[in-house]
C-alpha cells in the first residue's frame, strides 16, 4: 500500500461540529460530511447531523438537501435533475464514488461518510473542480467527424446492428465518478485520459457514421493518454450507470494492435 | 455596500443566458454566423434540463409510416386547445423534418429502423390525417434518452465553434435602457465576481420554473431565471396559468416516466384493474393529449378508484411487453424504475401520478425568437435587444397544452430561428453604445440585499410554503374557492420574503444565496400563475376551472399576460392583460385551423 503525506492545509483536522437528532426521533443516521471553505483559512473538517430517517426522502441526496434545508444552509454541493441523468450530484459516499440522488441511504451501513470525489481540488465542501476533466473531453475532439458530405434533407444510414454498438457508451453523463476512483488517474491526470475520456473515445471509434478513426487513434497513440490503464477496473465498479470503462479501454487497445500488425 | 463588488466587463454582439437545448442551439446559430458570442450558465451544459428529456423530438419524417407536416400541424394546434399561434406552429412544423436531420448529423445516436433510418414512436396526440387518425409514428427517438443523447451532441457540437462560455455564472438581471435591452448582470460563483456583459442581442434560454410547484418532474434547477428577469425589467409573461402535468411521475419520488412508455404500448388502470381511459378518451385511450390523461387520472383518484393504500394514485402497466422491446427501447425507466419505485417493470405495474412537468406560459416571443410586449396598444411591439427560446419561452406553439415531444423540437427549431434573427440585426465588429453609468445598481443591491438578508425565515421554509401552496390551490382541479385562498395564501409567502434569511455570507459558490435568488425568481412567476389562473374564467387544456368547465371561445380564445412589480417581497401588484391568439398562418399553403370540440 502506498503511504503519502497531504499537504498540511488538507489534513482533515476533526473539529467538526455535530448536529444532534431532532427529539422523539426513531430511526437515527448520521450524515458525516466533508466541509471545507476557502474563505476561512482553516483546514478541512468532517460535521455530523443526525437526521431521522422516517422524516427524510430515501436517496443520500434527499439528506443532503433536508440538511441544508433545515439545519445548515451553507453546506454546499452541486445538484440538479436528481433521477441520475444530469451527473451534477457526484462525491464519494462510504467510500466509493456515485451520484448521490440514485444512492440509496438504506444501502450504507452504520454512519453515511461523504467527502468529494477523490483527487480532485475541492473549491468549497463538496464542490470539486472539474475544469481538467472537461479540457480532457473536449481534447479527443467529441464530436461527429466525416469527410463524405451529408446527404442532403436524410439521415445518415445506420444499421440497427451498428447502432447497438453505442450501447453502453452513449450514456455517459460526465459525472467523473470512474476517472476520479482511478488510482492511476490519480497519479497522472496530468497525462492519462482516465477512463471517462477515453470511454468517450472508443463511442466515436466505434459509430459507424465517423470517419476519423485513424486520426482518432493516432491522438490517442502515447504512452499516457490511453496505456496508463492498468485494468484495475474501479471504473466500471463504480458507474452509477452500469457502464464499463475498461473494456470500452481494452477495445481501443484491440483497435490500436489491429492497425499495427 | 454595492460599491465593494468588483466589476468585469465584457462586451459581445450576443448573449445567450442558458445552456440547454435551446440556448446552445441559438449559441450555435450566432457564433456560426461571426458574432462574437457568449453562453452564460449556471449549470454545466450537459447538466441543463433538456438532459431530462425521455420519449423523443416530433418531426413528419415519414420513416415508420405516411405523415406530412400538415397532420403534425393540425395534432398541435388540436393539442394546445387552439391557444397556439397557428403562424409559429406552422414555422416550427414545416423546419422540424430539417432540424432533426441536423442532430443526426451532429452525431445524435438515434435508434435507427431495420433499414437504417430514424425510429419514430407514436406519441400522446399525434396522428394521420388531420386527427383523423390512426396514430402516426412521429416521434424521433434515442432509445428513452432523447434529450441527454441530444444535449451531449449540442454540448460537442459547441466545442467546434467559436463560443466563449461562462460556465457556473449566475444571471442576476438585464440591463434595460430605455424599453432595450443591452446586456445581464451575471456573478460567476466560483468566485463571487461580478461580470458586466454589454450586448447587442440577449437571448433568454433559462428553462421553467416547474419549481414553484411542490411536485415536479423538472430538475432542481428550473427556477425560470429569465421569466423572473423579464418580470423585473417590466416586461410581462404570458399564459403561466397553463401549466402541463405529466401523468406518469413515479408516484413519491415525481420521477419523470416518459410517454413513450406508452408510446411503446404500455397503459394505465385504476384499483378495479380497469384500462379506464378507454371511458375518457375512446379514440386515442391512453395516447390522448396529456392534460387529458391527467385529468382522467386525478378523476379516478378523486372517485375513489385510485391504488395504493392511500388510493392516491395509478398503476402504469408495462409487464406485458416483451423484455427484450424494453431492454431496447425503455431501458432508461426500467432502471428508473427499479431505483425509484422498487419495481420491476417486466413484472410489476409502477406506481405514478399526475406531476408538474412543463410551463406552456413563458416570455412572449414572435416566432424569431423576439421578445414582444403589449406597448400602445400594439401586443406585437418587439422589445429590441432581447430575444427568449425555449420553454423560457411563449411562441407560442404549444398554447394551453404541449405535445409530449413538441418540446424537443421547440428547442432546436426556434434556437436556431433566433440565431438567425440574430444574425439579421447584428453586424459583426460593430461598435456598442456606452452603458448607461447606473447599468449595475439594480443587479448589484438585490445581490447585496439577500447577502446579508438576516430576517427570521430560511428561504427553503419559503420556498416549501410557496411549493405547497400553488400545489394544493392550483393544481390539476381548479375552482373559484379554492383558488382564491391559494390567492390570499400566496400573498402572505410573498410577503414573508420581506423576512428572508440568508446563512451564508460567502462569495465562494454560495448557494444559500444563489437559492434565494432562485426563489425569488421562481415567487414572482408563481403569483402570476395563479393570478392569470383565478381570472381565466373558462376550461382549456391544462387549465382546467371547474366552475367554468368548458372552453370559453367567445371570450377567452386570447393569450393572458401578466406583470409583476417589486421583488423580494416588496411591491407585488400583479397586472392581467391579454394578447390576440394569431388566428393565420404563416403561408397559404395552409389554412388557419378553425376551433371545434376537442376529443380524443
Amino acid at each position: 500500500m502506498a503511504e503519502f503525506t497531504l499537504p498540511a492545509n488538507s489534513k482533515i483536522n476533526g473539529k467538526g461540529k455535530s448536529y444532534p437528532a431532532p427529539n422523539g426521533a426513531t430511526r437515527v443516521r448520521t450524515f458525516k460530511i466533508y466541509r471545507w471553505s476557502p474563505d476561512d483559512g482553516q483546514n478541512p473538517r468532517y460535521d455530523s447531523y443526525a437526521l431521522d430517517l422516517d422524516d427524510c426522502g430515501p436517496m443520500v441526496l434527499d439528506a443532503l438537501i433536508k440538511i441544508k434545508s433545515e439545519i445548515d444552509p451553507t453546506l454546499t454541493f452541486r445538484r440538479s435533475c436528481r433521477e441520475g441523468i444530469c451527473g451534477s450530484c457526484a462525491m464519494n459516499i462510504d467510500g466509493a464514488n456515485t451520484l448521490a440522488c440514485t444512492m440509496a441511504i438504506n444501502d450504507v451501513k452504520g454512519d453515511v461518510t461523504i467527502t468529494p470525489l477523490p483527487h480532485m481540488e475541492v473549491v468549497k465542501d463538496l464542490v470539486p473542480d472539474m475544469t481538467h476533466f472537461y479540457a480532457q473531453y473536449a481534447s479527443i475532439k467529441p464530436w461527429l467527424q466525416t469527410v463524405s458530405p451529408e446527404p442532403a434533407l436524410k439521415e445518415r444510414v445506420q444499421s440497427p446492428d451498428d447502432r447497438a454498438k453505442l450501447d453502453g457508451l452513449y450514456e455517459c453523463i460526465l459525472c467523473a465518478c470512474c476517472s476520479t476512483a482511478c488510482p492511476s488517474y490519480w497519479w497522472n491526470s496530468d497525462r492519462f485520459l482516465g477512463p471517462a475520456i477515453l470511454l468517450q473515445a472508443y463511442r466515436w471509434l466505434a459509430d459507424s457514421r465517423d470517419e476519423m478513426t485513424g486520426e482518432r487513434l493516432d491522438a490517442l497513440e502515447d504512452p499516457f493518454r490511453l496505456y496508463r490503464c492498468h485494468t484495475i477496473m474501479n471504473c466500471a465498479t463504480v458507474c452509477p450507470k452500469g457502464l464499463n470503462p475498461a473494456k470500452a479501454i481494452a477495445e481501443i487497445k484491440k483497435l490500436m494492435v489491429a492497425r499495427a500488425i | 455596500m454595492p460599491e465593494a463588488y468588483k466589476i468585469i466587463d465584457h462586451s459581445y454582439d450576443a448573449v445567450v443566458v442558458g445552456a440547454g437545448g435551446s440556448g446552445l442551439r441559438a449559441t450555435m446559430g450566432v457564433a456560426g454566423a461571426g458574432l462574437k458570442t457568449a453562453c452564460i450558465t449556471k449549470v454545466f451544459p450537459t447538466r441543463s434540463h433538456t438532459v431530462a428529456a425521455q420519449g423523443g423530438i416530433a418531426a413528419s419524417l415519414g420513416n415508420m409510416g405516411p405523415d406530412h407536416w400538415t397532420w403534425h400541424m393540425y395534432d398541435t394546434v388540436k393539442g394546445s386547445d387552439w391557444l397556439g399561434d397557428q403562424d409559429a406552429i406552422e414555422y416550427m412544423v414545416r423546419e422540424a423534418p430539417a432540424a432533426v436531420y441536423e442532430l443526426e448529423h451532429a452525431g445524435v445516436p438515434f435508434s435507427r429502423t431495420t433499414e437504417g433510418k430514424i425510429y419514430q414512436r407514436p406519441f400522446g396526440g399525434m396522428m394521420q390525417n388531420m386527427g383523423a387518425g390512426p396514430p402516426a409514428q412521429r416521434t424521433c427517438a434515442a432509445a428513452d434518452r432523447t434529450g441527454h443523447a441530444m444535449l451531449h451532441a449540442l454540448y460537442q457540437q459547441s466545442l467546434k465553434y467559436d463560443a466563449d462560455f461562462y460556465i457556473e455564472y449566475f444571471a442576476i438581471d438585464l440591463i434595460m435602457e430605455n424599453g432595450e435591452c443591452r446586456g445581464v448582470i451575471a456573478i460567476c460563483m466560483a468566485d463571487g465576481s461580478i461580470h458586466r456583459f454589454r450586448s447587442k442581442a440577449t437571448v433568454l434560454a433559462t428553462g421553467g420554473y416547474g419549481r414553484c410547484y411542490f411536485s415536479a418532474t423538472s430538475a432542481h434547477t428550473c427556477t425560470g431565471d429569465g421569466g423572473g428577469m423579464a418580470l423585473r425589467a417590466g416586461l410581462p409573461l404570458q399564459d403561466l396559468e397553463f401549466v402541463q402535468f405529466h401523468p406518469t411521475g413515479i408516484y413519491g419520488a415525481g420521477v419523470l416516466i416518459t410517454e413513450g412508455a406508452r408510446g411503446e404500448g404500455g397503459y394505465l388502470t385504476n384499483s378495479a384493474g380497469e384500462r379506464f381511459m378507454e371511458r375518457y378518451a375512446p379514440s386515442a385511450k391512453d395516447l390522448a393529449s396529456r392534460d387529458v390523461v391527467s385529468r382522467s387520472m386525478a378523476m379516478e383518484i378523486r372517485e375513489g378508484r385510485g391504488v395504493g393504500k392511500e388510493r392516491d394514485h395509478i398503476f402504469l402497466h408495462l409487464d406485458h411487453i416483451d423484455p427484450k422491446i424494453l431492454h431496447e427501447r425503455l431501458p432508461g425507466i426500467t432502471e428508473t424504475g427499479k431505483v425509484f419505485a422498487g419495481v420491476d417493470l417486466t413484472r410489476q405495474p409502477l406506481p405514478v401520478v399526475p406531476t408538474v412537468h412543463y410551463n406552456m406560459g413563458g416570455i412572449p416571443t414572435n416566432y424569431h425568437g423576439e421578445v414582444v410586449t403589449l406597448r400602445d396598444g400594439n401586443p406585437d411591439t418587439v422589445v429590441p435587444g432581447l430575444f427568449a427560446v425555449g420553454e423560457a419561452a411563449c411562441v407560442s406553439v404549444h398554447g394551453a397544452n404541449r405535445l409530449g415531444s413538441n418540446s424537443l423540437i421547440d428547442l432546436v427549431v426556434f434556437g436556431r430561428a433566433t440565431g438567425h434573427r440574430i444574425a439579421e440585426l447584428v453586424k459583426p465588429g460593430t461598435s456598442h453604445k456606452p452603458l448607461p453609468a447606473d447599468s449595475a445598481d439594480f443587479a448589484l443591491s438585490r445581490l447585496d440585499h439577500f447577502r446579508n438578508a438576516q430576517g427570521g425565515t430560511p428561504t427553503a421554509d419559503i420556498r416549501l410554503k410557496m411549493q405547497k401552496t400553488m400545489q394544493r390551490h392550483c393544481a390539476v382541479f381548479r375552482t373559484e374557492e379554492l383558488m382564491a385562498e391559494g390567492v390570499d395564501l400566496m400573498n402572505g409567502v410573498y410577503a414573508s420574503m420581506q423576512d428572508i434569511q440568508v446563512t451564508d455570507r460567502s462569495l465562494i459558490w454560495n448557494t444559500d444565496l444563489i437559492e434565494t435568488m432562485e426563489l425569488d425568481n421562481l415567487i414572482s412567476q408563481a403569483q402570476c400563475t395563479i393570478r392569470g389562473a383565478i381570472a381565466r374564467k373558462e376550461s382549456r387544456g391544462a387549465h382546467m376551472h371547474e366552475d367554468y368547465p368548458n372552453r370559453d371561445d367567445d371570450n377567452w380564445m386570447k393569450h393572458s399576460i401578466s406583470w409583476f412589480e417589486g421583488w423580494g417581497g416588496q411591491g407585488g401588484k400583479v397586472t392581467l392583460d391579454s394578447r390576440p391568439v394569431h388566428e393565420y398562418t404563416l403561408t397559404e399553403e395552409i389554412d388557419y385551423i378553425k376551433p371545434k370540440a376537442r376529443v380524443y
